[in-house]
């Protein structure tokens, strides 16, 4: 094992925060619908991947710029998401059953992209994946960049809402006592439609953000749950700010990894940081 | 019942199928019962922690696919004759999960979610290790010059032979948890973990052993299937068919009945033969997804659900429950009286002694420095206003919680700090102010717990059954043995606590809050049970709000007000003294 260069060594903290932007965007919904819905929703990956897929049909295929296919897979998936609640609330799932719920999703959506777009990885040649900055010896590739801004933006301003406005305070009313909040007039009804709309909207920018920037293959959402559950874990469920402060500290931790050692041991990253959390603060996750 | 039966007719319908090669089939169609038979070694093994204590896990993959390396690797690279490998590889399998389950395990917050999500990361884990070490490092093993062993006329017949003999010793293992001590133990679990511990349940180990046996059935057939698709690679095994379909097969079977995944299984794999033409492919994950998530939707509880449900007798012990009316009611027999044998009143003996116990939460002192005896033979009321510490001292004494500090002396033994489980064994039973029954076992088998695990504890579910049934004859709940619990009304929920603390024949046994939401005729009744229990030697320290029990059954009175002490002796003297009238009556009277 050779200790890699500093210019190597900062390249690959970038690349880490990069990467943890985007666990961090993942987790974001995720962590919110556990923490706020009790929802443990694994279709989220697939409403990544299902909208990564349809931004690489229209930007590949039909020659729309990438970033504008958002304005379709947003509506999209907001729709998704809020009939995938629509299931759960009026099924009244336990969390648990919600689990194993939409991971009977992800396996059917899995095979419609695998019957659409084969099993075959597909990569996005958009006019972003070329432009690059140069920052002294580093480089900033643009989609990864736009990733990380979208994530920042999107985690402070879901932070906010949920901080300041009367809406955000409805919401955590309602996951702290839902009969109480009810008898205080809040209609959780529309709060939770809203709130899990929102959630797999973000899922969708993220799978945006993921067709920008890597390759994507139906089978490949699975490579994410453990991270992404260790950020939302690590950072706390129901929190805005946690997952993306832990996806960075995850993503930085597994690209040292990748750079110190070899780029296929980087999984066992997120696992070591689960167990440690869960040894060290069990408390957190409940 | 049929306790032979099964087991006998799983023989029979073992060897059946065993000649089917001996007739000459297409290959075919013995590699479509070998799939079959394959998922249901996976599925009836995954059933055994994950539908009997209810821990799901998403990792069964990994187990199984641990069993396939370490078959492929010794019977490929090392050379073993491949029928050796297999007893390896299910105690690799075993081995791995033992130890994913003593660290998840012992966290306390881990409940179901945690679990599942935390073995799903364990099967990229194991995969990750497997194709950077030299066990695979990335190409794949190739079976293809490993002899097969020539059990049947061909190769694809001995395989089929070898999965048929894991299945029916997947059958018979889960078949008999399921109708052992240890399988109710499970049950147990699956229903309240923290109830089943008290009970004398010892949760952890129990988890331990049920994973540790599902992990090895699954990696004998890892083992097999290694040899059957003699080119291994992660990708193949690591991926979450196994896990997918595992669950699916289970959930539509039903979790709680043995057979119950076998009959998903086959459910199963007959539907995606029909839709598929029996290629497991694209449209297959897509299949399995939906009815997963129909089943859940619809038959959350199973085929095997509906129909335990619907047999579920009611009466079955004849006569309807009497209802409790101390003047003309049936009088049960007494059970025979636990060992040691005051007669009332309390000896000078001391049975527990607590010593500067404390208990606080986040700085709110709960319990400061409490010391009291409990002598053997009484009847030792526990008095305070609401959040005075009556049920934190329980809770404390019972094992649910850890103490901060002090010492709790059972017997000359100090007790503090062990596991509840190990408290109940020691000899204390406690009641539930809430009443907290196992909702899916029946009324006789939520008692035969107690009885099986608790005080000096019974070795087989039919003793077990049978002392239940005596203490429910003395709870006037015999009528309602065969029901769940869900079916009680409130008082005779109370009492099924009750049945509970007593079926271990404790030395001492807590009571919290019997008698809060009985009718006063229903509290006659239950203040002469409680007296005849004591007649029969058993301690009991009794937190009560109702002052006439109180007084009526009590030898002694120690009063609690925010955590401390406030005052102790006889009863009357006690309610007379002017620190517990200003303190406890004042307040409650207001």
């Amino acid at each position: 094992m050779s200790f890699p260069s500093w210019t190597l060594l900062s390249q690959s903290v970038l690349s880490g925060v990069f990467a943890g932007a985007l666990y961090g965007l993942l987790g974001l919904g995720l962590g919110l619908s556990w923490g706020l819905l009790r929802t443990i929703n694994l279709a989220h990956f697939a409403f990544a991947f299902l909208s990564a897929y349809i931004c690489y049909q229209l930007a590949a295929v039909s020659h729309v710029d990438p970033l504008l296919t958002l304005a379709g897979i947003v509506p999209l998936m907001f729709a998704l998401g809020a009939g995938l609640h629509w299931l759960t609330d009026r099924f009244r799932l336990t969390p648990f059953s919600s689990l194993l719920l939409t991971f009977g999703c992800m396996g059917i959506v899995e095979s419609l992209m695998q019957t659409l777009w084969t099993a075959d990885p597909r990569k996005l040649e958009s006019h972003y994946a070329e432009m690059k900055f140069r920052l002294g010896p580093l480089y900033l590739p643009i989609p990864e960049v736009l990733t990380l801004l979208l994530a920042v933006a999107i985690t402070v301003a879901v932070w906010a809402v949920l901080r300041f406005t009367d809406l955000g305070k409805a919401l955590r009313a309602s996951a702290e006592d839902a009969p109480v909040a009810a008898a205080f007039g809040i209609n959780q009804r529309r709060n939770g439609f809203l709130l899990a709309g929102t959630c797999s909207a973000i899922a969708g920018i993220a799978g945006v953000c993921i067709a920008l920037s890597s390759s994507i293959s139906p089978s490949q959402m699975y490579a994410w749950v453990g991270v992404v559950f260790a950020a939302v874990m690590l950072g706390g469920l129901g929190s805005a700010l946690g997952p993306l402060l832990a996806g960075i500290v995850i993503g930085v931790s597994e690209a040292v990894t990748m750079a110190v050692t070899s780029p296929s041991w980087a999984p066992l990253v997120s696992f070591t940081l689960l167990i440690l959390i869960l040894l060290l603060r069990p408390g957190r996750i409940r | 019942m049929s306790s032979r039966r099964v087991p006998a007719g799983l023989l029979v319908a073992g060897l059946l199928m065993g000649a089917l090669p001996f007739l000459k089939l297409p290959a075919f169609y013995e590699s479509f019962l070998y799939l079959a038979l394959f998922w249901i070694v996976l599925a009836t093994s995954w059933n055994i922690l994950s539908g009997y204590a209810g821990y799901f896990s998403f990792g069964h993959g990994a187990f199984f696919g641990a069993g396939v390396y370490t078959s492929a690797t010794l019977a490929a690279k090392f050379n073993w004759p491949f029928l050796w490998t297999l007893p390896v590889a299910a105690l690799v399998a075993a081995a791995i999960g033992v130890g994913v389950g003593a660290v998840v395990f012992r966290v306390r917050g881990v409940r179901g979610e945690v679990f599942a999500l935390l073995t799903l990361a364990v099967t990229f884990v194991l995969a990750t290790i497997i194709g950077n070490t030299p066990i695979d490092g990335g190409p794949g093993v190739y079976l293809n010059a490993v002899p097969v062993p020539r059990l049947g006329p061909s190769p694809t017949s001995s395989l089929y032979l070898m999965m048929l003999a894991a299945a029916m010793l997947t059958l018979l293992v889960s078949w008999a948890i399921r109708h052992s001590r240890f399988g109710a133990g499970l049950f147990a679990i699956h229903d309240d973990e923290d109830a089943a511990e008290v009970m004398g349940v010892p949760t952890y180990r129990w988890k331990l052993a049920a994973l540790a046996v599902s992990c090895a059935l699954a990696g004998l057939a890892g083992g097999i299937h290694a040899l059957f698709i003699s080119y291994v690679t992660t990708a193949e095994t690591f991926n979450l068919t196994v896990p997918l379909t595992v669950v699916l097969m289970s959930i539509l079977g039903g979790t709680r009945h043995w057979a119950g995944p076998a009959i998903g299984t086959v459910a199963i794999t007959c539907l995606l033969f029909a839709f598929t033409g029996g290629e497991y492919a694209v449209l297959g994950k897509g299949a399995i997804g939906l009815i997963l998530v129909i089943g859940i939707l619809f038959m959350p509880e199973g085929v095997m659900g509906f129909r335990a449900f619907a047999r579920t007798p009611r009466g079955v012990m004849g006569s309807p429950p009497p209802r409790p009316s101390p003047s003309r009611g049936r009088v049960p027999a007494d059970p025979p009286p636990p060992p040691g044998e005051g007669r009332g009143g309390g000896t000078s003996e001391v049975l527990l002694d607590v010593r500067g116990l404390s208990k606080s939460f986040r700085g709110l002192k709960a319990l400061s420095n409490v010391s009291l005896q409990v002598r053997k033979g009484e009847i030792l009321g526990l008095l305070g206003p609401n959040g005075s510490g009556k049920s934190t001292f329980i809770n404390v004494v019972s094992g649910h919680y850890l103490p901060n500090g002090g010492e709790v002396w059972l017997d000359g033994r100090n007790i503090a700090g062990l596991p509840a489980h190990e408290i109940a064994r020691a000899g204390i039973a406690r009641t539930y102010q809430i009443p907290r029954p196992f909702a899916q076992m029946t009324v006789l088998d939520n008692v035969a717990i107690a009885a099986m695990y608790a005080g000096r504890g019974l070795p087989s579910l039919e003793a077990g059954r049978r002392e239940a049934m005596q203490w429910l004859e003395f709870t006037h709940l015999a009528g309602k043995a065969h029901s769940l619990p869900g079916e009680l009304n409130l008082h005779q929920r109370k009492f099924l606590e009750l049945a509970r603390a007593l079926a271990s024949r404790p030395k001492l046994v807590l009571l919290d809050e019997v008698l809060c939401g009985l009718t006063p005729t229903e509290i006659q009744f239950a203040v002469e049970q409680i007296r005849r229990i004591r007649d029969q030697g058993t301690t009991i320290v009794f937190v009560e709000h109702v002052m006439d029990a109180v007084m009526a059954l009590t030898d002694r009175l120690v009063v609690f007000d925010q955590g401390v002490m406030l005052a102790e002796g006889a009863p009357r003297e006690v309610m007379q003294s002017p620190a517990v009238m200003s303190a406890y009556l004042g307040m409650a009277h207001a």
